[in-house]
């Protein structure tokens, strides 16, 4: 890899002057604002409109959170019918039933939107897009043009799902109110209005979006490695990444059928989900888990590579058992399609159909152990800096493993018959998703802006952030295991008494949680303000994957010389 | 832009392009678009922050956009393969895509036999009773006469099974330098997709099942009009790879756009045999036949 160490040095003296000039480079013409950012064809600018799109989306799902806590701090209604009269006009009575409404609609959007528009394309859209092509040592993305598509139809995604909250959706309310499963007939009957025809059309276009995406990245990892890297020689990000892409290819399209069925039962006479004639509301739940269970490992897989090149660079060793560590991944991709039912425990599966998914959904414990307990063999021994990708990682592991053990006990089906749809379903996903996948999140990005940016960011507020975080997700989450082992139900605007203590603590845990964005965003707005210039390679001999022979940030068209992995 | 300083690889460094933008722009049009349309039809009011939305047109404005783009997209593409950009690499690149496009649609078309099979394989389950009053506990659904799929269904997978012959003998002629062996086959695999679809399109009007209130007319209209819509796309497609051959495109080296409309016709072609087979010939079986 020599020679291509010296040419990435090459690219570092050309940009001398620093962050601005990177963008002119290798063109015939500087590209306008415009063409640059709205019709591009680079692979890092298309990342860097995904994670700017990430982090907007993400401040709107997480501000819905937070007035969820606000309404649930204490028992009793305390500001949704207020909301509701402010946004919908509504008054008096209708004024309560429109909040309850409301409330249920925040769920929903803070759902979809977490999912789709803030997890996704920070992890796939963002650091995958900006990474993958540097990793395996390639000069863009198998096809840059349709990179963009993929970016740019999730804008529209995102509006129609924004719109949705505002148009009628139950006879005298407004918005999904569904929850992000929408099971029919709440989505068909129960909800006529136009509502739930633009939450279904934002995931027809947000899903079209991924399937691009996904097609591109399986034919960029495929295809465009580098000269002498081997599948078994790659990163292990760029193993999570085509695993997840094989995920999103083959799962989405079974997801855009159901609702498609949903689409039609609502507007054209079918009756795919209507009993009354011939039709199975239980249907739907198997085509969208069959999409659901594997998206939730879409979430996490990323993360998952993410976390393995954070643990090694910072303990200074190769990550433990490589081999290993990316057939856990490909294991639990596959597995991952087989286990669908068991979000449907309750819905009068036969016994032995339950028995199956019980037992399919335990096994993929055993690749998740491997997965944990390499990352910790990793660290074992090794020579381990407490920087803040560091600890975000490390406190990723932590929860992850909360989160996987709250889901092996969630697997029984005997069991979920009292925890189905209560807050133990939702302390679970939070710790493997909120705390997981968002913990996975900001590691990559306080372990990659230096990278991205060239500006090093400070790491007192970057550790500042982390406690502050680390602190008010659990505040938030941990005690919602009591809650839902308790008998508390999901997705209800109100609850009895008993229920009011955790539910305050966890309520205060959202604020702090809430605080700790603020101080992301003050970390972020100092390191462009200080401009500390990070260097090539601010981690050391730890970070040996290609993106850190590159200058920071890197040149427009790396690797025109294509690096040789020996 | 390919020809930067110092570059070293086959890879294809594309210029930015306007389309993809506005195509997404196209696309919000039609989905917002669309709600408007069905909310029209269903003569229900579409109200967004006061403004009646409801409405014929909007949904049409978006569809020209979208398709405008594809077609500028794909011009462009055919342009740079004009111009030599297309090496081995992206060529294989070009492959990967729409070999993975195809499995995208294979995934699709599972959820629509698994509603099929859903409701054929278990038309009488004990705990779901509103449906067995429907169905009487059998499939076909009580009271359903079915198309015999011995007349116009067989006609029209022999119709298919030969234009997947014909296109064959398009490539083949295309190997060997053919041009009016390629032209002759692309014409009659179109003219074959046309026929089939105008032979679907009667068997619809002349259907002795509704599409509306039952899972029968559900199951058998949405898999086998999707299938129809995919014919649909196909045919144009192939329509394409005719208009290119007349005007010269194609050698036997260098021909991926005919290729790919190859493979899709034959992804069209055997989701056919798998309706033939599953929802014609099995599901069908035993019940009344209608004779019209």
């Amino acid at each position: 890899m020599a020679s291509n160490h010296d040419h990435a040095h090459d690219h570092a003296h050309d940009h001398a002057g620093g962050h601005d000039s990177h963008a002119a480079h290798d063109h015939h013409h500087t590209p306008g604002f415009f063409t640059r950012w709205f019709f591009s064809t680079n692979h890092k600018d298309i990342g860097t409109l995904y994670l700017i799109f990430a982090i907007m989306a993400g401040v709107v799902g997480g501000a819905l959170s937070v007035v969820m806590r606000m309404e649930l701090q204490e028992p009793g209604i305390q500001i949704f019918h207020g909301l509701a009269s402010m946004v919908y006009g509504f008054e008096g009575d209708a004024a309560i039933d429109g909040g309850k409404q409301m409330y249920n609609v925040f769920t929903t959007a803070h759902a979809l939107i977490m999912i789709f528009f803030m997890v996704m394309p920070a992890l796939i859209g963002g650091f995958a897009n900006w990474m993958i092509p540097i990793m395996i040592g390639a000069p863009d993305m198998a096809f840059p043009r349709m990179n963009n598509i993929s970016f740019w139809l999730i804008v529209p995604a995102f509006i129609l799902l924004i719109l949705s909250m505002f148009a009628q959706g139950p006879a005298g309310g407004y918005g999904v109110g569904g929850g992000w499963t929408m099971y029919p007939p709440l989505a068909t009957s129960g909800t006529p209005g136009p509502a739930v025809d633009l939450a279904i059309l934002a995931l027809h276009v947000a899903g079209a979006s991924s399937i691009l995406g996904a097609i591109n990245f399986i034919t960029t990892i495929m295809n465009m490695r580098a000269p002498g890297m081997t599948l078994h020689k790659m990163p292990l990000f760029a193993w999570s990444v085509l695993i997840t892409a094989f995920l999103l290819l083959l799962s989405l399209p079974v997801l855009a059928g159901g609702i498609t069925m949903l689409l039609t039962d609502r507007n054209f006479g079918t009756s795919f989900f209507a009993p009354e004639n011939g039709g199975d509301p239980i249907l739907f739940q198997h085509l969208f888990w069959f999409f659901g269970h594997p998206e939730v490992y879409i979430l996490i897989l990323p993360g998952f590579g993410i976390i393995s090149h954070i643990i090694s660079t910072f303990s200074k060793k190769p990550v433990f058992g490589y081999l290993g560590m990316a057939y856990a991944m490909v294991a639990i991709g596959a597995v991952g399609f087989i286990v669908w039912a068991h979000h449907m425990y309750t819905v009068g599966l036969s016994l032995n159909t339950q028995r199956y998914f019980l037992f399919a959904t335990m096994v993929i414990a055993v690749p998740t152990g491997v997965k944990i307990f390499s990352w910790i063999a990793t660290m074992w021994g090794g020579s381990i800096s407490f920087r803040t990708p560091m600890i975000w990682a490390i406190g990723f592991i932590f929860l992850f493993t909360v989160g996987g053990v709250t889901g092996v006990q969630l697997a029984n089906a005997g069991l979920d018959r009292a925890m189905h749809d209560t807050y133990y379903v939702v302390a679970h996903f939070h710790y493997v998703l909120s705390l997981g996948a968002v913990f996975a999140i900001f590691a990559a990005w306080y372990y990659w802006f230096p990278k991205m940016t060239g500006y090093m960011y400070n790491e007192t507020l970057g550790n500042l952030h982390f406690f502050i975080m680390f602190i008010g997700v659990n505040m938030v989450f941990f005690p919602q295991h009591f809650l839902g082992l308790a008998g508390m139900p999901r997705r209800y605007i109100d609850y009895p008494d008993a229920f009011a203590g955790w539910n305050y603590v966890s309520s205060v845990g959202s604020y702090i949680s809430a605080f700790g964005v603020l101080v992301f965003f003050v970390c972020v707005i100092e390191a462009f303000m200080k401009k500390r210039v990070a260097g090539d390679n601010p981690w050391g001999v730890g970070a040996d994957t290609l993106e850190w022979q590159l200058s920071s940030p890197p040149p427009t068209h790396q690797w025109e010389q294509l690096p040789r992995i020996k | 832009m390919a020809d930067a300083h110092n570059r070293q690889h086959d890879y294809h460094i594309i210029d930015p392009s306007p389309w993809p933008f506005l195509a997404s722009v196209g696309a919000f049009v039609m989905a917002l678009g669309g709600v408007s349309y069905m909310r029209y039809l269903a003569g229900q009011p579409f109200e967004l922050f006061g403004v009646n939305l409801a409405n014929p047109w909007v949904f049409f404005i978006g569809l020209v956009l979208v398709l405008y783009t594809m077609f500028a997209w794909w011009a462009d593409t055919i342009k740079e393969a004009h111009e030599g950009h297309h090496t081995r690499v992206v060529s294989l690149h070009l492959r990967y895509g729409m070999i993975m496009f195809i499995a995208s649609e294979v995934m699709f078309f599972v959820a629509w036999f698994w509603a099929f099979f859903d409701a054929s394989l278990f038309p009488g389950e004990a705990i779901q009773a509103a449906r067995t009053t429907f169905t009487g506990g059998t499939w076909p659904p009580k009271g359903i006469e079915v198309l015999d799929p011995w007349h116009l269904p067989l006609y029209n997978t022999v119709i298919l099974l030969l234009s997947g012959t014909t296109v064959t003998w398009a490539h083949h002629a295309l190997l060997h330098g053919d041009r009016k062996g390629l032209i002759n086959g692309l014409t009659l695999t179109v003219l074959l997709g046309v026929l089939f679809t105008f032979v679907q399109g009667y068997e619809y009007a002349h259907a002795p099942f509704a599409f509306k209130n039952s899972i029968y007319g559900a199951t058998f209209f949405l898999a086998t009009g999707f299938h129809g819509f995919h014919v649909l796309v196909g045919t144009i497609f192939l329509l394409v790879c005719l208009f290119r051959a007349l005007k010269g495109d194609f050698t036997p080296k260098q021909h991926f756009g005919f290729e790919a409309a190859a493979w899709y016709w034959h992804f069209v072609d055997v989701v056919w045999l798998f309706l033939f087979f599953s929802i014609y010939i099995w599901g069908g079986w035993g019940a009344p036949i209608a004779h019209g």
